[in-house]
Order: C-alpha cells, then structure tokens, then sequence
C-alpha cells in the first residue's frame, strides 16, 4: 500500500521534470490585458491507439508563443465539448473566454486521421469561421496542428500565421574536444521535430532559405577552406558551389530566386558578389578596400543591406543595384551587423554592439527610429519571421549558445527548447505555399 | 661557386612551386587559382638574382638526373637553420576588431622572415581568427584581413608571397572557451604554420 503511493509520488515527480523540460518559457511583457483569452479544448478522438501529439495543445503553445493570446487552462475548463452541439456559450463566459476552439480527430483507416476543427465566438454565441477539416497520417498530426494554429490565427489578427514555417540552424556538439561535430538540422519553427540535414568534422555556418524553400545554401569549410554548397532539402542532393581561394560566404537568395548574393575574396578583400544562378555569372557589388560583407535583399529585390567598416567601425549600408550607390544606414551604437528586413521593407533588424555588448537592434526605416529589443548578450544571427513580426537570433546563456526569439515590437521573448550542444546560426523559412 | 648554389635554390623553389600546386588539389578551383598565384609571385618578384637563376635551374634539372640528391642536400640544409625557429613565437595577438601587426610580434615575425627567405622551399599558412563577439560572417572577414595583415608583413620584409598562403577560420576555431576577455584575447590571433 504504501509502496505503491510512493510509485505514484515518483510517477508523478517524473512526469512533472519531464514536462518542465519541454516547456517553453514565454516571456510576455505586452499587458495581460491586451491579450486575447482563448480556450483550446482538448481534441475529441474515436480511436483506441493512443495519439502521438496532443494536437490542441500544440495549437495553444502556438498561439500562446505568438504573445497576442492568452489560454484558458484546461484544469478550469467546466466542459470539454468536441462538438458544435455540445457547447455552452455560458460556461466560456464565465471563464471570461472571447474565443472556443473545438475539434476531434477520427482514425479513418490504417494511420490516416481526419481532423475537424471549429473557432466559436463567445460574445456572439456564433462560428467564427466554418468548420474545417484535414487528413493527414499519423506522422503529420504537429502538421495538422500548425494548420489550424495558422488558421485561427489569421481569423483573429488579419495576419498570416509562420506556425508551419521551419527553421535551419547549426549545432555543434564536444565543441571544447579536439573532435568538435557539426550538424545542420532543419524543424519546426517551434523548435520541435529536428531532422539533420548535414554533418561534419568541420565548421558549417550561414544557412539560407530559397525563396520557394526547396533549396538551402550554407557556408561548410572543407580541408579547413569555407566553401558555399546549395542543397535540395527533399533529395539531399548537393553542389559545391562556390571555392575561391579566401572567402566564400554570406550566401543569400534573391527574392526573385534568380541570384545568390555572396562574400568572396579572390580580388584582395571582402566584396559583395551576385551569382546569376541560371549562367553562373559573377558581378562584383562593391568595390572597397573596407570589410563587405553579410548581404541581405532589399525585399524588392533592388538593392543589397550589407555591413562594412569603410567608415572606420562595421555599420550597415545599402546598395541600390541599378546605380550602385552606397549609403550608409546605421548611425547608432558603436558598431552595426548583420542587417535583416521585414517583408514589407519598414524594418532594419541587426546586431548593434553597445558599450561592450551585442544586442538586437530594430531601425524603423521611415523615421529612423532605434530601439534595442534584447538584454542578453553576445547576440547574433538575426532572422524575421516570413510575417515580418518575430526574429529569432542566437545567444549565450550559462555559457551555452542557444535560440532565442523576440517580436519586433520588442513585447515577446521566448527561447527555444535547448537541444544538446551549442545551438547558433538560425534561419527562418519563407512560407512553403 | 655561389650561381652553383643558387642554382640548387632555384631548383627547391620550382619543386616548391610544384608542391605548392599539389597541396591544393582537393578542390578542384583552387587548384589552378593556387598555382596561378604561384607563378605570379615568382614572376612578379622584385629579387632580379634568384629570378634569374630560375632558368638555368630549370635547364640543370632537365640535364641532370640528380635533382633528387640536390633537393636531400637542401633539406638537410634546410633542418640544420630550422633551428633557428627554436621557441620564436607562432601565434601573433590583436586587439578587438583592429588588424595591426602589434610592435611585440615584429621581433619573432623576422625571424620566420628570415628562415622563409632562406628556405625558399618552405611554405607558411597563416591562420587568422577572431573572438566570439560580433557577427559570424564579419569575423571570417576580419580573420582573413588579419592573416593578411601578417602576410604583408612578411612581404615586406622581404618573403615572396608565393610561400604564404592565408586563410580564415573566423570565429569558429577558438583555443579558449571562456565568455571573457582573458579567452577573447587568445583567440584574436594568427598562427604560423609551416606547411610540410
């Protein structure tokens, strides 16, 4: 007897420590009260296998995660109805919810399940939107799950939702051992489902979407010499691309898919190069005996963000690529890096380096506006979110390089969950449809 | 006498030149971009003397079949001045973001000059990295610049530039872990490495 209490103790503690660890630890410092409540309820399901993902609580972490909603806890839900019929409005009211998503899951054959989902408004006592349902086979439940959290999403804020983006990134395991690996892995933007895309004895860095998402480019030294590779994600097959003598990095897709914007060296220092993908044609950018480096598109395609230290510290600058002109953009903090934009061009987000620290630096285009988002430290690598309103960048903490994300209004911060060894080099999807 | 042991350099340095071409070949560009900047160098070299022994070292080796022995005789040669390097330095520091070839590492980097000078056989990489702090991109730069800022130091001291290669490791080869400046310190740094 008290054997077996003791069990459940333990059971319980396990399971406590192992929920802990997995969870994300979202900062939110927007008003409670701006947020949106909203009750996601546990998805019906007819089957006897036990499901692989708790596809409702993936959807909450998603929009909990996006800092613009707050969930109404299961343990005080007074109901959990899967269907329209089952609802009482009057429940969620007094749980002070705007919004009930229900849904169900139904095993239609072998390891296909069909899910349906429903937004209800509870001030309305209506639908919000149809009722919607998606196959998917057992492996694709996180897929279904991002689905709807898309779909809520854009009914609620008008915005499209990056649940089902994915992210690259580096890891570099025994990073203190004479044998260091590393690996470029690919997974969900929340960090889950990780799948390694290349490993190595030796430095990977820089990862960058296509536009269309199919292919990646990186930067792998090989016998110790950086090199740009481009790989397709689905078959793996891979070019080395790029193998100058000195540099070859900084790839970067533009937005028209057609070229690659690079750093290389072969003419005597760090200059901006396109590559026209189709012909292999090279064009030297810039022309300066200063560091270029770190091209990012102007969304338009038109012109070319990059840093340089001409001006005697990095700073960024931007390249219009019909007259060539250089102009510098960043005027604040000792020294700027690494310059990404938001899709709609309004945005300059990079690292800016204050005092002895490295921040992440958001520059409203229009007003000229600086605000630093971060308070960490030894901030780097960039990347906004394909809706333009997160950045997840890397950085250290206890010692250790993890991920990290802020919204670019600077109200939401959440790290990833940590996977072993040094986490670094983050680089957002575009949307894949 | 001495176009007799000039004539037996020049021959080091073409089989130098030859080995030079090899060492790169794993990458397939690289190869013929390495070996075109051999050439260059050599070509481009302001040293009239050695220039000119080049030919007639390029016509003894045709004639004679010994150019094996000559080479065993220079690197014993070349063993017995190695000696000069005996605990002269090899990693050169700098402070953050800055490049400049610091006044503590010009005593050591004439040293190697002089070894390289003499040794026309012997090739040097230098390996230019960078602290953890700024961009990862900008550091592959600021390492490259670095490494070239010791090269040039080396050429003008008179080393032709064919025997330096340099090359960036940016900020992903640290010798020291710490998140401070004690660490930072050493790993703004350039090693020499003499390649064999």
């Amino acid at each position: 007897m008290m054997l077996r209490k003791w069990c459940l103790v333990l059971l319980t503690c396990l399971l406590f420590t192992s929920a802990a660890r997995a969870q994300l630890v979202i900062e939110v410092t927007s008003g409670a009260d701006k947020l949106l409540p909203i009750a996601i309820v546990p998805f019906g399901y007819n089957g006897t296998d036990p499901l692989p993902q708790d596809v409702a609580q993936i959807v909450q972490d998603d929009l909990v995660r996006s800092g613009l909603f707050k969930a109404i806890p299961r343990s005080s839900m007074l109901s959990q109805p899967s269907k329209l019929s089952d609802v009482y409005y009057r429940d969620w009211r007094l749980l002070k919810a705007d919004y009930v998503l229900i849904g169900s899951i139904k095993n239609i054959s072998g390891d296909r399940y069909r899910v349906g989902f429903q937004l209800l408004n509870v001030l309305t006592q209506k639908p919000a939107d149809d009722y919607t349902t998606i196959d998917v086979t057992k492996n694709h439940l996180r897929d279904a799950a991002h689905y709807i959290s898309d779909a809520v999403f854009k009914k609620l804020t008008g915005i499209r939702g990056d649940f089902s983006t994915r992210i690259l990134y580096v890891t570099e395991q025994n990073a203190e051992s004479k044998h260091p690996l590393y690996k470029l892995q690919v997974a969900d933007a929340d960090g889950y489902r990780p799948q390694v895309i290349v490993e190595s004895d030796e430095p990977i860095l820089s990862p960058a979407w296509s536009r269309n998402g199919r292919d990646i480019a990186y930067v792998m030294f090989k016998n110790m010499r950086p090199r740009i590779f481009i790989q397709e994600l689905a078959t793996g097959k891979r070019k080395q691309i790029m193998s100058f003598k000195g540099l070859n990095g900084s790839p970067a897709f533009s937005p028209d898919g057609k070229k690659l914007a690079l750093v290389l060296s072969k003419d005597g220092n760090a200059e901006i190069y396109t590559l026209d993908l189709a012909t292999q044609k090279l064009e030297r950018m810039t022309h300066n005996y200063a560091i270029d480096t770190e091209p990012a598109w102007g969304p338009k395609g038109n012109s070319i963000y990059f840093t340089s230290d001409r001006g005697g510290n990095p700073q960024i600058y931007r390249l219009d690529i019909k007259t060539k002109k250089v102009e510098r953009i960043t005027f604040e903090g000792d020294s700027n890096y690494r310059a990404r934009l938001t899709p709609d061009g309004r945005f300059l987000v990079c690292i800016e380096k204050v005092g002895g620290d490295f921040h992440i630096a958001v520059q409203d285009l229009k007003t000229g506006r600086v605000k630093i988002l971060t308070h960490t430290d030894l901030d780097e690598s960039p990347t906004i979110s394909p809706n333009g309103t997160m950045v997840m960048y890397a950085t250290t903490e206890n010692g250790k390089e993890i991920l990290a994300v802020v919204s670019v209004d600077g109200l939401v911060k959440y790290k990833l969950p940590s996977t072993d060894g040094e986490v670094r080099e983050p680089a957002w999807s575009p949307y894949f449809n | 006498m001495s176009v007799n042991k000039l004539g037996k350099f020049a021959v080091v340095g073409l089989s130098a030149a030859w080995l030079a071409g090899c060492s790169t070949t794993g990458a397939n560009t690289d190869a013929s971009t390495a070996t075109t900047a051999t050439n260059e160098g050599t070509a481009t070299t302001e040293q009239a003397a050695p220039a000119d022994t080049d030919k007639s070292a390029t016509y003894a080796a045709n004639q004679d079949n010994s150019v094996t022995s000559v080479v065993d005789n220079q690197q014993d040669k070349a063993k017995s001045s190695k000696s000069m390097l005996d605990g002269v330095a090899t990693v050169f520091y700098f402070s953050f973001d800055k490049s400049i070839v610091r006044p503590d590492a010009q005593q050591a980097l004439q040293i190697h000059a002089k070894y390289l000078i003499a040794n026309p056989e012997e090739h040097v990489i230098l390996e230019g990295n960078t602290d953890e702090r700024g961009t990862r991109e900008y550091n592959m730069a600021l390492g490259e610049r670095r490494a070239k800022a010791v090269a040039r130091y080396l050429e003008i001291q008179g080393v032709p530039a064919s025997q330096i290669e340099t090359v960036s490791f940016g900020e992903e080869v640290p010798v020291a872990f710490g998140h401070d400046e004690k660490s930072w310190q050493l790993n703004r740094r350039v090693d020499l490495r003499y390649e064999k």
